[in-house]
């Protein structure tokens, strides 16, 4: 911590608990933060280590805590529960108990997070960022630690340290980009998932993910929008579409039933530019007459209970979605634009609330779930909708592929599929598309710098930082191609960019979900 | 037998033990641990002769590392490929014959111990040089690289100027491995090269060195890509059912 901000406050008592999440010290104001230069190109800086120690989120209140059954507060013999806690989860996971061991660092991660790239700060590389934690499983659970200590990279666990965690975990998206490069896929985020977990486990948690988890327990939203207010909102969006197209386009709520069941993140219902893309999702159930429904209470399809490695609330998050399709008996489970949702349906539903198959009345054809853009492609590839390009012509789009799409799950039949059907659909839907650099998309796809849990104003820096790869290439492709448009399919990407894109000195109307491009396109009315 | 050889055997015995099951004890420790969750990291194949593929192409030509670094790949992989036929050609000192495939190695035989120690002491002074890597290490990656480095030289010097008796080396270590103990061969630089293998082998399991076997662990790499299609269970979490949910029907309106 900067000596001058430990003068300022020489007279305050401060607890442990102040002292590792900075939680006396002043927070940056939004409109402080400034966004790194753009250079033309993605460079690995200069080292500046600690520099971003400073930045540490809001920490949980107490009442928070509790409710999610965390102590409320920073526990006294926190470094034995701490210890303990990891040794349970080296019990549980296999990625844990292996990446804490076969680590050589070898340093091919080094340069791969974009944390580190916009902050400088070498504590942001993966693999240093994973060594706080391996610190401390090597004091404690190796005999290489125990005989060794530092000259083996151990350390006792202590409140610098601690801090060093609220600190860095927090950096980390759990974007999967170190894992693609290392040797032995060794994956930063179930280091950070692990991690965070822990500090829950002994009182500290973040307060952004943990109200929203509580929100959505009792809510069934991450914006604790109650059943009435959604409904509400869902019917001025049938009058606005039917005012600007004049097709009854119907956001049906709770119906029981129906064929489909589409839960997407509850940020589509209102946020912007989220609710162009529900309207998309919405034009094209209407044009291919399918019969479908949205839940008033699985009225979210984003699951924070991922970002703080909390299998539990993961679970119970996920169970509303289950209960629903219990209720409301669809064929169908179809998910809206989100990243770390998709992730989470594709990859755990079927583990956490499944088995996802007839013995929960879902039809066996179909995948379970789906994703809105498989859902498109196939209505498009078998000519069910017709789209007209000339309504996008005002656009030059490119594709972000979101991390959690590219790294952690599939779309369609084939490896790979989630980066070439988003792409085909945006092709489909405009008559222009420019590809950004190769080292930035698909597998290699840089984050938005705001996902895993970092989506919180207080470290606006670290999201600022963190997105400058990605600001840097749509950069370059808006000067050589005249780029305009950035294509999401995620609802924290888009709020991310809506934040950080100004301060990079771009317009935000220039990002947009892809089905806002195919709400566009997408011919309404009698088929022939 | 005089008391260096009883001292050697007991040394040699000791290390092979914990070397052996340590290994298989860290080995044993990684496969019984479970998977809760579904994280192949995509693209990832969708079968599992896919994932073998994949498997292969990690262990077989460092694939990832390729893709993030090519200068660590080329020491890396050069050092690796070193040590490999280094081991092969040791073959020699166990078995009474060689089979004919072992003769292609001999083109490289020459060369092994040199392609090592060249791998070892570039990724040596990559770490030194490379500001990111020298932030991360610690002082064991440092000692280990050295000890490798120690024992590859050792092991040169023995082959081509203080020659040490091939068949003496060879009764020492057939009597070991046949529980059949002879008297060890005095010479200095086989002393020090087999008394850093025995330390390095007693290292291993407890070193980052299980990289070896640990990589075939790695979920992110090992897992086949088909978590929609087959249900995979998390053995130690509660049943959906157990969880109590508010319902879709008795909200009211
Ligand atoms: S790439 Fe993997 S093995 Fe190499 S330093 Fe990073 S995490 Fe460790
Ligand atoms: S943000 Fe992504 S690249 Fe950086 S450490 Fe976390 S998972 Fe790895
Ligand atoms: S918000 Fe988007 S880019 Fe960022 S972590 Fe999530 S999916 Fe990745």
């Amino acid at each position: 911590m900067a000596d001058t901000a430990a003068e300022q406050h020489e007279e305050e008592v401060l607890t442990d608990q102040d002292i590792v999440t900075g939680a006396k010290e002043p927070k940056p104001k939004a409109g402080d933060v400034k966004a790194p230069e753009l250079t033309g190109r993605i460079e690995i800086p200069k080292l500046e280590e600690g520099v971003m120690g400073w930045s540490k989120p809001h920490a949980a209140k107490p009442d928070t805590m509790e409710e999610m059954g965390f102590p409320p507060g920073l526990v006294d013999n926190w470094e034995e529960v701490a210890v303990k806690k990891l040794g349970e989860l080296l019990e549980k996971y296999k990625s844990l108990q292996v990446y804490m061991d076969i680590c050589v660092r070898c340093g091919s991660c080094t340069d791969k997070c974009q944390f580190f790239l916009g902050s400088r700060d070498p504590r942001n590389m993966p693999v240093a960022r994973a060594d706080l934690l391996r610190k401390v499983y090597k004091r404690y659970f190796t005999t290489e630690g125990k005989l060794f200590g530092k000259l083996a990279g151990a350390a006792k666990f202590d409140l610098a340290l601690l801090g060093e965690w609220y600190s860095y975990f927090h950096q980390c998206s759990q974007c999967r980009r170190c894992s693609v490069f290392c040797p032995y896929g060794i994956d930063t985020a179930e280091i950070s998932m692990a991690a965070r977990e822990i500090m829950d486990q002994i009182g500290i948690g973040q307060k952004y993910v943990n109200t929203i988890i509580v929100k959505l327990h009792e809510i069934g939203n991450n914006l604790g929008m109650n059943p009435k207010a959604l409904k509400a909102t869902l019917e001025s969006t049938e009058e606005d579409i039917e005012e600007e197209d004049g097709v009854p386009v119907k956001l049906p709520v709770d119906k029981v039933g129906a064929e489909v069941l589409l839960v997407t993140p509850s940020a589509d219902f209102f946020a912007s530019p989220h609710v162009e893309s529900l309207i998309g999702y919405a034009k094209v159930f209407h044009q291919a007459g399918t019969d479908w429904t949205l839940s008033s209470t699985a009225s979210e399809a984003g699951n924070f209970g991922m970002f703080i490695g909390n299998y539990d609330h993961m679970q119970r998050a996920a169970m509303r979605i289950r209960k629903a399709i219990e209720e409301l008996k669809p064929k169908r489970l179809i998910v809206g634009e989100c990243g770390h949702a998709w992730r989470i349906a594709y990859s755990f539903w079927n583990t956490i609330i499944g088995p996802l198959d007839g013995s929960v009345g879902l039809k066996l054809e179909y995948p379970r779930p789906q994703h809105i853009c498989e859902f498109t492609k196939d209505l498009l590839d078998r000519g069910a909708i017709k789209l007209d390009k000339s309504a996008n012509d005002e656009f030059v789009p490119t594709f972000h592929d979101s991390c959690n799409v590219a790294r952690a799950s599939r779309m369609g039949d084939l490896p790979g599929g989630q980066f070439e059907i988003p792409r085909a659909l945006i092709k489909a839907a405009c008559n222009r598309y420019v590809e950004m650099e190769e080292e930035t998309i698909r597998e290699k796809t840089f984050c938005c710098g705001g996902g895993g849990g970092l989506l919180s104003d207080e470290i606006l820096d670290v999201r600022v930082q963190g997105a400058m790869p990605r600001m840097q290439a749509y950069q370059n492709v808006k000067e050589s191609h005249g780029v305009n448009f950035l294509g999401l399919i995620c609802a924290i990407c888009k709020a991310q960019f809506t934040k950080v894109v100004p301060k990079y000195g771009v317009p935000m109307i220039e990002v947009g979900g892809v089905h806002q491009l195919i709400g566009r396109a997408i011919e309404l009315g009698a088929k022939e | 037998m005089s008391g260096l050889s009883v001292f050697f055997l007991i040394y040699a015995y000791v290390a092979l033990a914990v070397f052996i099951i340590g290994f298989l004890v860290r080995i044993w420790k990684y496969a019984v641990t479970p998977a809760p969750l579904k994280i192949p990291q995509t693209p990832a194949p969708v079968s599992g002769p896919g994932v073998l593929g994949r498997m292969i192409l990690e262990v077989g030509i460092f694939k990832s590392l390729l893709k993030g670094n090519r200068i660590t790949w080329l020491f890396g992989y050069v050092f690796h490929l070193g040590l490999l036929f280094a081991l092969v050609k040791h073959y020699r000192f166990f078995f009474e014959t060689s089979p004919g495939w072992l003769a292609y190695f001999t083109t490289f035989e020459m060369y092994a111990g040199l392609i090592m120690l060249g791998g070892l002491t570039m990724l040596f002074v990559l770490r030194l040089i490379v500001d990111r890597t020298a932030f991360i290490s610690v002082m064991n990656d440092y000692i280990l690289l050295l000890l490798l480095m120690a024992i590859a030289s050792t092991g040169l010097l023995l082959k081509h100027y203080f020659r040490t008796n091939v068949t003496s080396v060879k009764e020492f270590m057939m009597g070991v491995v046949t529980f059949n103990p002879q008297d060890m061969p005095t010479e200095a630089f086989f002393i020090i090269h087999i008394s850093l293998v025995f330390l390095l082998l007693i290292y291993f399991p407890f070193s980052k060195l299980m990289h070896s076997g640990g990589i075939f662990f790695s979920s992110t790499r090992n897992q086949i890509d088909n978590a929609r299609d087959k249900y995979w269970k998390t053995p130690w979490a509660k049943s959906p059912e157990s969880i109590d949910i508010p319902s879709n029907m008795t909200q009211d309106d």
